[in-house]
């Protein structure tokens, strides 16, 4: 009886002991590698996978701990909105503020002034609308005035569900309202004889890609910087140039972390350090290597050749903020409805 | 009495019945329900604002249009199909068969990726119709020709083993009796498959409603012209519109319903007409 007792308890307490063991090498093991869940739009797929190499390395170095980086693409919008329906992204890097605006507000994840809390609008890298064309530009397009000519034919995909389109088309409501004697009505105007010439609306970015590039449908796909420099290089120099516009906007995409999910992932610090290494030279560096324009002006000039000049306004000059842009034209209602149904 | 009267061969009749509805609630009704729920939060006049702005009404036209067009079109080739497979035999046909199948089993981007690749002024076959003014891809045209595609399995496997059981002694007997060829099709072949027929259409219907993935591809989604109705519910996902969303996706839902209820009542009202004829 007393062997048989014995021998229960000390199989009990090493039971455990194991257990408590266990759970020790398992909590070092958690602690030692954090894993940062970076959500993000379509076109940044390849400059994160080539930061999150660089700042794994940093971090390492820096701190002697390993951190893992998973990468989540996909349009704006819909991005946004998995994060406000539960997926727990410690850092978003999104296409425009409104999308990052609306984690606060419909889900409070981050505070009112989240945008304010890192240099530059929070964004540390800027991108801009340019067009891109068949070689050779057949039809000659220099400027956004070219764009409501007859017979050219524009692809942008649908400013409603693609954040890359709704830059296209502010950018051309304030080229119109820029104009000597521009008004809102006369940029209403301009938008309007524009997408006359849209023959197809695809719903994101790539897809309209698609549609130029592999359909051949359009004489000017109206793109970010860094997917037309991309485009030009997966699909033959030989085939597309890159037309910059004299002016187009700053296209500023905004990062943050996101507090509530930081804190309870205890990844703060490094969710933190991730998005700060964004501005550093190492950071900027890869920034231009896919064509953003960096922030730090050393490594622009490293860039310089590949990232034309453009006289770039902002969305807070002609436009007062996103949330304004966005309830007066593409609202239900606003003025991307009116131009359809009142034809 | 009342026992007798109910006593079965095989009992459970209460377990399997309380197993259904569980499931069917927990599949089906709770996440439709969800939808009602979520706009039930709008008043009744900006529910109506929401769902009958032009640009929304446009999409139901379309949607429902060429949903109809298209079942319609597949009960016409469908039914062909089934005959021939099921009433000839052919080298190939096993092959024929399997193809049938096809587009349940394809992703439905793929099929409209092809589909676009296709008929694009620079595909296979829009290089041919394009000079001819018939443009499919990008227009409403090319919607039709996704939802027929993605449609045509219903019709097929719906009539094919209905026409499998129908002898062809049928037929004889109706020509014996001094039947013409045309009154054996009328009288005596489609008042059997018609029941059948229905329920393909209405599936092919139904699938094509709903249909996202393969039509985005082919239809330009142009305003007013070339919006589906699942389109308005994504745009206006994509604008945090919840509610609008739901309230868009109610109106899809009741209408369906409506119409595949009306669908199936006729289906019942054709069985009990063709069991008098047989």
């Amino acid at each position: 009886m007393t062997t048989v007792r014995l021998t229960r308890r000390a199989l009990a307490s090493a039971g455990v002991a194991a257990g408590i063991a266990l759970a020790a090498t398992a909590g070092v093991a958690w602690a030692q590698s954090v894993t940062l869940l970076n959500v993000s739009y379509d076109p940044t797929r390849e400059l994160y996978q080539d930061f999150n190499a660089a700042f794994i390395k940093h971090w390492k170095a820096k701190t002697g701990k390993d951190v893992a980086i998973k990468q989540s693409h996909g349009g704006s919008g819909k991005q946004g909105r998995s994060v406000i329906d539960g997926l727990p992204a410690d850092v978003v890097t999104l296409a425009l503020a409104y999308d990052i605006d609306a984690i606060h507000e419909r889900a409070k994840l981050i505070p009112a002034d989240w945008q304010k809390r890192l240099p530059n609008n929070s964004s540390p890298y800027t991108s801009t609308i340019v067009f891109l064309v068949r070689k050779g530009n057949p039809k000659g397009i220099k400027d956004w005035g070219d764009l409501v000519k007859d017979g050219v034919q524009v692809v942008t995909p649908n400013p409603k569900t693609s954040g890359g389109a709704r830059w296209n088309y502010l950018a051309a409501w304030a080229y119109a309202l820029r104009q000597p004697g521009g008004t809102e009505a006369s940029a209403k105007e301009f938008v309007t004889k524009l997408f006359k010439n849209v023959p197809v609306l695809d719903p994101a970015a790539r897809g309209a890609l698609t549609t130029f590039t592999e359909r051949g449908i359009g004489d000017v796909f109206l793109s970010w910087e860094n997917e037309a420099h991309l485009a030009t290089k997966e699909l033959g120099p030989d085939k597309y140039d890159i037309i910059v516009p004299v002016s187009s906007i700053l296209a500023e995409p905004p990062v943050t972390i996101v507090d509530t999910n930081v804190d309870k992932q205890g990844t703060r610090e490094v969710a933190q350090a991730y998005l700060e290494y964004l501005y550093s030279p190492e950071g900027q560096d890869i920034a231009g290597k896919h064509y953003y324009r960096p922030r730090d002006p050393k490594a622009a000039e490293k860039y310089k050749a590949q990232l034309s000049p453009v006289q770039l306004f902002t969305i807070d000059e002609v436009f007062g903020g996103w949330q304004k842009a966005q309830k007066t034209h593409f609202s239900d209602g606003g003025t991307f409805d009116q131009i359809y149904t009142k034809r | 009495m009342a026992a007798a009267i109910t006593r079965r061969v095989l009992p459970g009749f209460g377990l399997s019945l309380g197993f259904t509805l569980a499931y069917l609630s927990l599949i089906v009704l709770v996440p439709l329900a969800a939808v009602f729920v979520k706009t039930a939060t709008l008043s009744f006049s900006e529910f109506w604002a929401i769902v009958s702005t032009p640009r929304v009404v446009a999409t139901y036209r379309l949607s429902f249009g060429a949903s109809l067009l298209a079942a319609a079109i597949n009960v016409v080739f469908g039914v062909l199909l089934a005959w021939s497979l099921v009433r000839y035999s052919f080298p190939g046909k096993k092959l024929i068969d399997a193809l049938v199948d096809l587009p349940f089993a394809l992703p439905t981007a793929v099929a409209g990726i092809s589909l676009t690749a296709l008929y694009a002024k620079n595909g296979w076959l829009g290089q041919y119709l394009e000079p001819l003014g018939i443009k499919v891809a990008f227009t409403p045209l090319g919607v039709l020709v996704a939802l027929v595609f993605i449609g045509l399995p219903f019709v097929v496997r719906t009539v094919q083993p209905v026409l499998e059981d129908l002898d062809v002694e049928f037929e004889e007997a109706a020509a014996s009796l001094g039947a013409t060829r045309w009154q054996t099709v009328y009288r005596v072949v489609i008042p059997t498959l018609l029941p059948a027929i229905l329920t393909g259409f209405a599936l092919a219907f139904a699938r094509a409603v709903g249909e996202y993935g393969s039509v985005i591809f082919i239809a330009g989604n142009l305003p007013m012209v070339s919006e589906i109705t699942p389109l308005i519910i994504i745009t206006k996902l994509e604008q945090y519109d919840y509610v609008g969303a739901t309230a868009v996706a109610a109106v899809m839902l009741v209408a369906s319903f409506i119409l595949l209820l009306l669908i199936n009542a006729l289906q019942a009202w054709t069985r009990r007409s063709a069991r008098r004829i047989t």
